[in-house]
């Protein structure tokens, strides 16, 4: 078994984190307190390949593979964990399903521009009623001769205020249930398409988090991507891989908080030692080191799997499950090596808490990992594995 | 028109450098490896001087053992073409002028118009090299240039060195040296299609022989290294405002001999 990153997987991190640590780590505290988005580093990450790694460059993106954008998106989201959540929509959510399921014209319109940075994209399934539960699809889009209409009521889109266009889950037949979403490329300004406000949130406050309303939005039969209720598998498809980019931000934002917490226990005295003289802070460190190497590995064990063609859905939900319940622990124990200054916003592992938070929510709460790997394992296919 | 640059890799800034057993090298196990910064400015001029005029050829050009692939593959990332890789253990102890002898007999066989190097290397900060080229080839050279301009014809470059004060212009015709100083430019980030595309650029190896030289003894050979003294711990003057100033003055003008 060879756990070896290729050089050019050791490139893309060594750019990653140079980049990430000239002109991300400046700006993420003053961009996490004002809730603004990092328009001009979310540019230079496009221009650099950041937006479109695993995207073949005849479609505007890297040529990269899973594996260089798990490096590369932990790197960024050590940094800046908004960015790391910007990056991963637009890379995991938005390009990847484009890549995969759609046409020549619609890659040409949809995903080169997207893949090589110069516009954004985002991705709406959730619903007020369809969180957990992403069947419960209301949105509906009604075929109306050579054109759909789509009408109804998206919430919790990253980037969806910033982006150009947004990959859209909507029932085509209702009767069929999940087999009855399709899934639509719906470009901003489209008529009947809004953007009816953005979220203030706990962490990544620096990403945008915004509602969309459908009524009566009109888009051509050719914006749908994929076959006519295709679009839930195709939904599944993308948050598996977008679990492996999550996974990757958990390990980023722990990796902050510990090298945080380990530069403070060698500076900070108390009882006339440095605090990391002292078994307890030791101990905790230790733990924060080894549970950080393990995310690390499960997540590239499930980018690896991505890139060899092979099943990697439930090491992806693994990673993502291990990386962000690893990465709320980590933070916590971060902010408690730093005891009260930890709680104070001018030291970073208080920002880096509230990061990780999200983590274990969005692209499949833990809870919802534990029952894809279940169902996974109960099923017989994980026999002999 | 053609340019090479020459690179050369050295440990990370941020390396913390311990003697060998030997006492004459460094210990290189663990040590992270890059392109000298100074020659990552003359690469990034190269670079430029090629996209300003539309056209040309940028070759890196390394000497060293087999891990100056590494630096070599991160320029062509960054944008060179091509890159030339001296390799043979005829050159493994080798001095200045070995190096200066085998880049300028390198750059003969290539014929360039322009030769960049960076100031200096960050490792052993010699800062021979460049000069020593131009010297063995017989062409101009002009050292830590701050800025340049190569004429339409790609005839002559115009280049400002920085001097006490002020900013020193020369006119050098073309095939010549320059090397580079911080502040030429700022070095770009290789691109991820970039990091991509590199593994299809060629790294060509060349042998002493192949550039027609015989091995031959360094003229300059390594004696001892030596790490500095610790440094003696500071002197803080107790007492009252008035008096410790009083003493301060002092022992800067009696012990210290300062002012």
């Amino acid at each position: 078994m060879n756990v070896e990153l290729t050089d050019e997987q050791k490139m893309i991190q060594a750019v990653a984190r140079d980049f990430a640590e000239k002109e991300v780590r400046p700006i993420a505290e003053v961009i996490d307190r004002e809730a603004r988005f990092p328009r001009e580093t979310v540019r230079r990450m496009g221009e650099l390949g950041l937006m479109g790694i695993a995207v073949a460059e005849a479609w505007g993106g890297s040529g990269g593979d899973t594996v260089g954008y798990a490096v590369a998106l932990e790197e960024v989201s050590r940094a800046c964990a908004s960015h790391g959540a910007i990056m991963s929509v637009n890379n995991s959510l938005y390009c990847d399903p484009i890549a995969k399921f759609g046409s020549e014209e619609q890659r040409r319109r949809f995903l080169t521009p997207f893949a090589a940075g110069h516009k954004l994209g985002c991705f709406s399934l959730t619903e007020p009623e369809a969180g957990s539960d992403a069947t419960n699809q209301s949105t509906l889009a009604r075929r109306d001769g050579d054109a759909y209409v789509l009408d109804g009521r998206k919430i919790f889109v990253t980037n969806g205020r910033e982006a150009a266009a947004a990959l859209v889950f909507a029932q085509t037949d209702r009767a069929k249930g999940p087999r009855g979403i399709s899934a639509f490329l719906v470009e901003k300004g489209t008529p009947g398409f809004t953007v009816v406000k953005t979220e203030d949130k706990l962490g990544i406050r620096a990403s945008d988090t915004a509602e969309f309303l459908f009524e009566g939005c009109r888009v051509p039969a050719s914006a749908r991507l994929g076959e006519e209720g295709q679009g839930f598998k195709i939904a599944m498809m993308a948050i598996d891989g977008g679990r492996i980019g999550v996974a990757a931000q958990a390990v980023g934002i722990a990796a902050a908080a510990y090298e945080a917490a380990l530069g403070y226990a060698r500076e900070r005295k108390s009882f006339g030692v440095p605090i990391g003289r002292h078994q307890m802070v030791q101990w905790m460190l230790a733990d924060m080191a080894t549970a950080i190497e393990a995310a690390r590995l499960l997540t590239l064990r499930a980018a690896s799997l991505k890139d060899g063609a092979e099943p990697f859905g439930p090491q992806a939900a693994m990673a993502k499950l291990f990386a962000s319940e690893m990465a709320m622990r980590v933070t916590t124990d971060a902010v408690q090596v730093h005891g009260g200054y930890g709680f104070i916003k001018e030291y970073q592992v208080e920002r880096h808490f509230r990061d990780a938070k999200i983590t274990q929510i969005y692209e499949g709460t833990s809870q919802i990992q534990k029952l894809v790997i279940a169902r996974h394992l109960l099923s017989g296919a994980a026999a002999g594995s | 028109m053609k340019i090479l640059v020459m690179i050369k890799q050295v440990p990370d800034t941020a390396t913390q450098v311990k003697i060998g057993p030997d006492g004459k090298a460094i210990d290189t196990a663990g040590i992270t490896w890059i392109v000298s910064p100074y020659d990552e400015y003359a690469l990034e001029e190269g670079l430029r001087i090629k996209e300003k005029r539309g056209q040309g050829e940028v070759v890196a050009v390394a000497l060293g053992p087999d891990r100056v692939k590494e630096a070599l593959r991160s320029c062509l990332a960054m944008g060179a073409d091509r890159a030339i890789h001296l390799n043979d253990p005829a050159w493994e102890r080798a001095d200045t002028l070995m190096t200066a002898r085998a880049l300028a007999a390198a750059i003969k066989q290539e014929a360039p118009a322009l030769a960049l190097f960076g100031r200096q290397a960050i490792d052993d900060d010699m800062g021979a090299v460049g000069a020593a080229v131009a010297e063995l080839l017989g062409w101009p050279c002009a050292s830590w240039i701050m800025e340049e301009s190569v004429d339409e014809a790609g005839k002559a470059i115009r280049v400002g060195r920085q001097v006490e004060g002020g900013l020193e212009l020369f006119d050098l015709p073309l095939p010549a040296v320059v090397s580079a100083q911080k502040g030429l430019n700022e070095p770009r980030y290789p691109t991820l299609k970039g990091i991509m595309g590199a593994k299809k650029k060629e790294i060509k190896d060349v042998k002493a022989a192949d550039l027609g030289l015989t091995a031959e003894a360094p003229a300059l050979s390594v004696i001892k290294l030596e790490t500095l003294p610790p440094r003696p711990p500071g002197r803080i003057i107790q007492g009252e405002a008035a008096d410790a100033a009083k003493e301060l003055v002092r022992a800067l003008r009696e012990d210290a001999k300062a002012i």
